[in-house]
């Protein structure tokens, strides 16, 4: 697992350095690299400087060109006309409650099969694998079709129950490995101390693995705000639509033009943004937490 | 220890309760419905007609089915092959090179700065390069043409001989990230003293990157490979917003397909057909790869 600390980077062997640092091709190599990232970075920044550019500007100057004056009506009237804050707030509320039902109900799962290792573990652990493989598209008629069964259809909530049994497959699979590993002498502590099962699991087993969970719940949460597929089929109205769908279904409007569209990406590039900077350290962390025990 | 080892097991089934309860109405009941399903015709209303296998051997027979795998073959390249190829290398410069001539720092920002793409929603990342690559108003013609180069400029997304390679070209510049981050993360767990050795021994970056990096870090290697393949498999937003299939079908993918299928046609017993033909080869790819791997490591140990 790498979800404990990084090892502190290889130390430097100070002649080999002194050597390296009259190497000229060292800053080819660099500039090299800065011009890639400036490459990977380029779309990002024209939709920046295009999303605060008139119309007019942008016709007699281009895409490349710094906007004369900061224009915001583009983005202003784009907001109002889909009525933005509300896609961020259903995105932001779906998001949130699976995060928190997803770890919740990971960590039950991986507190039977890690600590607990219940019988039939090893199947169980294979179909929380197959699961997290299966595309969304061998379940999306049935759940459609149940859910209108329901009532849930065209309701955050069925997207919410949908992601949280999605997401949890994967944290089951991800915390049960973790959990197999607990330290026993903590869990043989709790039961000298007469905590029973469910005492052991919040006070001791849950603060343990904090880190974890923390990881756990950051890809929920940008995983969920993320996804497009599901939620593009069950929120067909417009007061439910998350950002994804609701900027997804709009490409190829008429009503789109270059700067209207820049706009629009801007806005769903930004709280995107704003979550990588503040979840940045759990998050590369985090990515390849799954992949290596 | 008998009597400790006694003392934790059994009353621990009850925490399964939910999880089964949930997974089972949301994954394990809807999978088997649409493996039924593909065995009738329905439109999705009234009753369900047991056709056998005919939608599969209508499948076989469909020329857009199989295009719709041979684009997928094609994106496999472009999200996998060439992001972990890529990756690989900027990860070792990177790591070997970036962070010990110049600073950690810049390795770390130059890491941020690649996966980048990675952390925006698929959609937006297609309203992005839709935009961009839209003939008439989209920035790169635009920038062809006052560079003097507007005999380059292409209908890129609505020209059936550029419109997968445009989507491929977006495809490389969306995965690239991961692989860096995923190389990073395991050249730490590489002991400094083989990369020190081997300048001791005088192997040049290059022989180094060959022995010792790509040999370290097999394991990442393989989840990369798996991973991104699979997610090439399962494409489906960037697809929806950058071109829906078209045009005229040259960028159909079977995720695609299915949802056209499923929702546009009504035709649910043939779309379940193709998802359920999806599954499949996802499922037997991972556990094809998870056997490679376990062999690799045992071969390696």
């Amino acid at each position: 697992m790498t979800v404990t600390a990084v090892p502190s980077p290889v130390k430097n062997d100070e002649p080999v350095k002194a050597k390296k640092r009259r190497n000229p091709v060292r800053f080819a190599i660099l500039i090299a690299l800065l011009i890639l990232l400036l490459l990977m970075l380029a779309p990002l920044l024209v939709v920046a400087i295009n999303a605060v550019k008139s119309p007019a500007d942008y016709a007699s100057n281009g895409p490349l060109s710094i906007p004369g004056h900061l224009y915001w009506d583009g983005i202003v009237n784009f907001w109002n006309r889909v009525n933005f804050g509300q896609k961020l707030w259903n995105s932001f509320f779906t998001s949130l409650i699976v995060a928190v039902l997803g770890v919740l109900l990971s960590i039950l799962n991986a507190y039977a099969l890690g600590i607990g290792r219940v019988k039939g573990r090893i199947w169980f652990l294979v179909f929380f694998l197959v699961a997290n493989l299966l595309p969304q598209e061998v379940l999306v008629y049935p759940l459609y079709y149940l859910s209108k069964q329901v009532g849930l259809y065209d309701s955050l909530w069925s997207v919410i129950i949908i992601f949280t049994v999605i997401q949890s497959a994967f944290g089951t699979y991800l915390l049960t490995s973790v959990y197999t590993e607990f330290p026993t002498e903590l869990l043989d502590a709790a039961s000298v101390d007469g905590a029973g099962r469910w005492r052991t699991l919040w006070s001791v087993v849950v603060p343990v693995s904090r880190p974890t969970l923390g990881v756990l719940f950051t890809f929920f949460f940008i995983w969920t705000w993320n996804e497009f597929f599901l939620p593009l089929v069950f929120l067909i109205s417009n007061d439910n639509q998350t950002v994804p769908v609701a900027l997804g279904v709009l490409q190829g409007d008429r009503l789109m033009d270059a700067t209207t569209t820049s706009a629009s990406a801007l806005i769903g590039i930004l709280p995107a943004m704003l979550f990588f900077v503040i979840f940045q350290r759990t998050l590369t962390r985090g990515i390849t937490a799954g992949a290596i025990k | 220890m008998a009597g400790k080892s006694r003392s934790r097991t059994g009353g621990y089934a009850v925490y399964l309760i939910p999880g089964v309860i949930l997974s089972v109405a949301i994954i394990v009941v809807p999978l088997i419905m649409t493996v039924y399903t593909s065995f009738t015709k329905w439109n999705g209303v009234g009753d369900q007609k047991w056709i056998g296998f005919d939608n599969y051997t209508r499948l076989f027979e469909d020329s857009l089915f199989w295009s719709s795998f041979g684009h997928i073959f094609l994106l496999i390249i472009a999200m996998a092959v060439v992001p972990t190829l890529l990756g690989l290398v900027l990860a070792a410069v990177l790591f070997d090179y970036i962070a010990k001539t110049f600073n950690n720092r810049w390795a770390s920002v130059f890491r941020s700065g690649f996966y980048i793409p990675q952390v925006i929603p698929v959609a937006v990342t297609g309203i992005v390069w839709g935009w961009i690559l839209h003939p008439d108003y989209g920035a790169l013609n635009k920038i062809l043409d006052s560079i003097g180069l507007s005999g380059l400029a292409q209908n890129w997304l609505g020209d059936p001989n550029y419109a997968l390679y445009s989507v491929m070209a977006v495809m490389i510049w969306f995965q690239l990230g991961y692989p860096i981050v995923m190389f990073m993360s395991g050249l730490q767990r590489v002991d400094p003293s083989l990369y020190e050795a081997a300048d001791l021994d005088g192997a040049s970056w290059w022989q180094r990157f060959r022995k010792i990096t790509i040999y370290m870090i097999r394991p990442e290697f393989y989840v990369v490979l798996v991973t991104t393949t699979i997610a090439a498999l399962k494409i489906f937003g960037q697809i929806f917003v950058l071109t829906r299939g078209g045009p005229s079908n040259s960028t159909l993918v079977p995720s695609y397909f299915a949802y056209k299928n499923f929702f546009e046609k009504a035709q649910v017993g043939y779309g379940s057909a193709i998802s359920t033909v999806l599954t499949v080869i996802i499922i037997v790819l991972a556990f094809v790869f998870l056997r490679l791997q376990n062999r690799a490591e045992k071969a390696g140990a």
